[in-house]
């Protein structure tokens, strides 16, 4: 016989059972809500901040001396090493094999003048007059221009060749990208036998785990040399290189997406097919990739998604030069490598500052959408798939 | 009857729009055990978690009705239910012991309570341990992990873990249906020592079991009380038709 | 089966295992040819040296330090947010209201964010705006704060991993079986207590996953901090959260573009890349063992 319980005949009273209040209770659930705030209020301040330090790109110019150099050229973008030299936009190549090469090129450095260059005095040697001439120089006007050159006496900050540079490389990552990887996870989840997958699955998801500057690394030291031997082209760095190593990082991306695409379409699929007398590649082609249509869409969208917005892979590979060619074999600058290049040499707060935060919220924007899409798409287009609408 | 301990008044129960309990109105008697039987989904599983309120966990329950317990309604507004829980006691369909050692088990009920004594614990456990008869069986691996037990011995473990924070009531969920006769017929044994002290209410579905472990016995039919009485009634000479047809087998 | 279709058959399994085949290559590849240019340099001096004669010879063991010191500060960050917005959404949230899915949704979005774009958020808030405010306040406008440090760099890290660290954390806790919540609160435990010495304890696995999947991204990311906080040549080892900080991914970066000598410092340039891939080979490889066998405890 339990003692306690003789003396706890009364265990059920209002008294002992009158609600209480518990400290620790009501201070742990108020702190765990609170800190889960923590990620609504980081996605909000992000939007604000990126938004709000691309002000300065808005706000009126004010013109002051500039003491640059030379007017005949720009200055291209330097990492701080002291001979590099070229004319416009020199692609970099980063390979050190032609050190000679610099002696070749026309020094564009003068040294540095006494200049009063007003904003409204036309420069003959320039070829970057503004076609307007209401002195309305390096302003949001120049953001549709076709000329990068934010560190000249005549700032254009023309973003037309950056996204064409973005667009190339994202183009040729993807049509490398996407056939492989679909492929690759078509086999995984309709063809290889249960074990293998366990292998591919894990194996694949490790090259999620490189870090991009070490595949840039490799892009730029391996890469771009064999691929140069390979196809003959002059630029040893260009959108071509950079593509096909983008692509490496959108591979894991979209395989895995595509791979839980696959195995998500109910094992009913694929027995009705197989009792009709359907090979395993008919229903995997015929049956089952069909089905998964969205959740494919959505992983390619997500590997662009990521390929736009990757940073050290396109400062290392593709050459950096602000050109808008269409040629793959050309270098090229993108969105992301421009703030990663630009953003440690400009003044706070002023314009080429707020350019650049504008270039980050443009991408922040575009990723933003791209995930909406991916996610209300897929979500309407697959529920209904499934439902037989 | 002995004096009753849990009282219900027109208990209804909603899932959402389905309606899984109907107006239950029962008296379970103190210090003795009673049985719930039924077939698979009559509401005898749901109508046990009312009664220590489990059933607040889902979210989309809707309760109406009283339960009252010593004449106390406990689905009132102001009552606490965390310490309400712990004069009720629950044993689950499938023993659910922590990933933790024998005596973490038994001791987490007191120490959660505030007992911290390492003497005091010791005594308790060891004292819940031999109420529940695995005492002897445990005694020489205290400190072992509780998942190294056999499924009997789990689900004792877990009697054991229910004694030691002192309930007045037990509730057990099909406790050996998941079990070997053996240690079927090791829990039975137990029930019957147990209801000296304790008000015990035990679903099942095994009507041998019922006829032989309770004194009352309540027959549920699609979330309605059909039949209650003394469990040899009940099982003799039912008074409602349903019941027999279900004693008799005629339908599952 | 017709041929058409058997041949048709063939080229698309075919096809697709060599996708397969491909990637793996690639990633081998990628492997070897790192360890074959750096292992020469690879040595216990290089792994604890400073560097010398301007980055071509020595080590780089300022780089070990500043990633190091890096994860660490940036783990202390993120580890506890993530953990503890996890254990939110498992345990305190109802599924379908408006906050909970607000925050997976915020959740869902930072993980896709360009890297790019945390180091500008990086700039303009902690840098600018943060450290300014602390310079005003604290220091009456003297210029210490507003300027990129170890303590922003490993900051804006931590922003970035956060999501790494919640999904990991919540997928292990929805292991812990329900049963189990059940029988503490039976026995009358509270909604923390049951939290405090039930589901945390059976989700430490996740959370040592997510800790170490973090730790593997912050260490290998690089334009995060690229202007919050590292450097390329330092003279002394950071020596407060105020001070620069040199890194191995940056280092990597910079001396691979910016190098006047290519030859002397390629080998040492793959050394660099080397220890920083096994490093986060390493991690992700421990992440992937410890998942598996939570995954094959549930089952």
């Amino acid at each position: 016989m339990n003692p306690e319980l003789a003396k706890n005949k009364f265990l059920f009273t209002a008294d002992s059972l009158k609600k209480k209040f518990r400290l620790s209770e009501f201070l742990s659930e108020k702190i765990i809500t609170s800190v889960a705030f923590l990620s609504i209020a980081v996605i909000i301040l992000i939007f604000v901040f990126v938004f709000r330090e691309s002000l300065p790109a808005f706000k009126p110019r004010v013109k002051h001396n500039i003491e640059k150099t030379s007017s005949t050229g720009n200055k291209p973008e330097s990492y701080g090493s002291s001979d590099s030299a070229g004319v416009q936009q020199k692609p970099e190549s980063y390979s050190g094999a032609e050190p000679a090469a610099a002696a070749n090129k026309p020094e564009s450095y003068g040294s540095v003048k006494d200049t009063s260059v007003k904003a409204d005095e036309v420069n003959p040697n320039s070829e970057f007059v503004a076609k307007d001439n209401n002195n309305d120089e390096g302003t949001l006007g120049s953001l549709f221009s076709n000329e990068w050159y934010p560190v000249s006496e005549n700032p254009r900050y023309g973003l037309i060749p950056l996204l064409i540079g973005t667009f190339k490389v994202t183009l040729i990552a993807m049509l490398f990208a996407a056939p492989i990887a679909i492929l690759a996870a078509l086999f995984s989840s309709c063809f290889a036998a249960p074990w293998l997958r366990e292998w591919i699955k894990p194996a694949i998801e490790l090259l999620a785990g490189f870090p991009s500057v070490v595949i840039g690394f490799f892009a730029l030291m391996v890469m771009a040399t064999v691929l140069q031997n390979l196809f003959g082209y002059e630029t040893r760095l260009n959108s071509f290189v950079g593509g096909i190593a983008m692509a490496l990082a959108a591979i894991p991306i979209i395989f895995t997406i595509t791979e839980d695409a696959l195995t998500a379409i109910p094992a009913t699929f694929t027995e009705a097919s197989l009792a009709l007398g359907a090979s395993k590649w008919q229903t995997a082609v015929f049956v089952i990739l069909p089905a998964a249509t969205p959740g494919i869409f959505a992983a390619v969208l997500l590997g662009v998604g990521r390929v736009f917005g990757e940073t050290m892979i396109a400062l290392m590979a593709t050459g950096n030069a602000a050109l808008s060619g269409l040629n793959p074999f050309e270098s090229v600058r993108t969105l992301a490598a421009t703030i990663g290049a630009e953003m440690a040499e400009v003044v706070f707060g002023d314009m080429h500052y707020g350019i650049l935060f504008l270039i980050g919220s443009l991408l922040f924007v575009f990723n933003f959408s791209i995930n909406a899409i991916a996610e209300f798409y897929v979500k309407g287009k697959l529920v209904k798939k499934i439902q037989g609408r | 009857m002995k004096e009753a301990k849990i009282i219900t008044r027109d208990l209804t129960l909603h899932y959402g729009q389905k309606m899984a309990l109907n107006f239950i109105n029962i008296h379970i008697p103190e210090k003795e055990v009673t049985a719930f039987i039924g077939p698979s989904g009559c509401g005898k599983s749901t109508f046990l978690r009312c009664l220590n309120r489990m059933n607040d966990l889902i979210p989309s329950v809707k309760i109406t009705g009283e339960i009252r317990i010593d004449d106390l309604d406990i689905y009132q507004k102001k009552i606490d239910v965390v310490n309400l829980r712990k004069k009720i006691g629950m044993v689950f369909q499938k023993s659910n012991p922590f990933a933790k050692s024998i005596f973490e088990n038994v001791a987490y009920g007191p120490r959660i309570n505030g007992v911290n004594n390492m003497k005091a614990l010791t005594e308790i456990v060891e004292r819940s341990l031999q109420n529940a008869a695995i005492w002897d069986e445990v005694k020489d691996r205290m400190h072992d992990s509780a998942l190294g037990l056999s499924g009997g011995q789990q689900q004792r473990l877990c009697i054991a873990r229910t004694l030691a924070v002192e309930p007045e009531i037990i509730l057990m969920d099909e406790p050996a249906s998941a079990l070997d006769p053996i240690s079927t017929g090791k829990i039975e044994e137990l029930i019957f020592q147990l209801k000296k002290d304790y008000t015990i209410v035990i679903v099942t579905h095994n009507m041998q079991q019922a006829a032989r472990v309770s004194d009352y016995t309540a027959f549920f039919y699609l979330g309605e009380l059909i039949e209650h009485g003394k469990t040899r009634k009940i099982f003799t000479t039912p008074d409602k038709k349903q019941t027999e047809e279900y004693i008799t087998g005629r339908f599952g | 089966m017709k041929l058409k279709d058997k041949i048709i058959g063939g080229t698309i399994t075919t096809a697709s295992a060599l996708s397969v085949v491909l990637i793996i290559a690639i990633i081998v590849i990628i492997i070897v040819v790192t360890i074959i240019g750096g292992k020469e340099k690879i040595s216990w001096e290089f792994l604890t040296a400073f560097p010398r004669d301007g980055m071509m010879k020595g080590g780089i063991f300022p780089a070990i330090y500043g990633t190091a010191l890096l994860v660490i500060i940036m783990s202390i960050a993120a580890v506890p947010f993530g953990a503890i917005t996890a254990i939110y959404l498992s345990e305190y949230a109802h599924e379908k209201s408006w906050l909970a899915q607000t925050i997976r949704f915020a959740v869902r979005t930072l993980a896709t964010v360009p890297s790019i774009i945390f180091g500008l958020f990086g700039l303009g808030f902690f840098v600018q705006f943060v450290g300014a405010g602390m310079d005003n306040w604290f220091l009456g406008g003297q210029l210490k704060w507003a300027q990129p440090n170890l303590l922003w760099g490993s900051l804006t890290m931590a922003l970035l991993t956060l999501p790494v660290v919640i999904v990991s954390v919540e997928e292990a806790i929805r292991t812990v079986p329900r049963e189990l919540r059940e029988a503490s609160l039976a026995l009358g435990a509270t909604k923390w207590q049951t939290i405090k010495k039930v589901v945390i304890p059976g989700s430490i696995s996740g959370i040592m996953t997510g800790t170490i999947l973090a730790v593997s991204r912050g260490a290998g990311e690089v334009a995060p901090i690229l202007f919050t906080g590292a450097a390329y040549s330092l003279a002394t080892l950071p020596t407060s959260v105020s001070d620069q900080f040199m890194n191995l991914g940056y280092h990597i970066y910079v001396m691979s573009t910016q190098s006047s000598n290519v030859d002397q410092t390629l080998p040492i340039q793959f050394a660099t890349t080397l220890v920083l891939l096994m490093l986060t080979f390493t991690l992700n490889l421990a992440a992937v063992l410890i998942r598996s066998s939570l995954r094959r405890r549930v089952k």
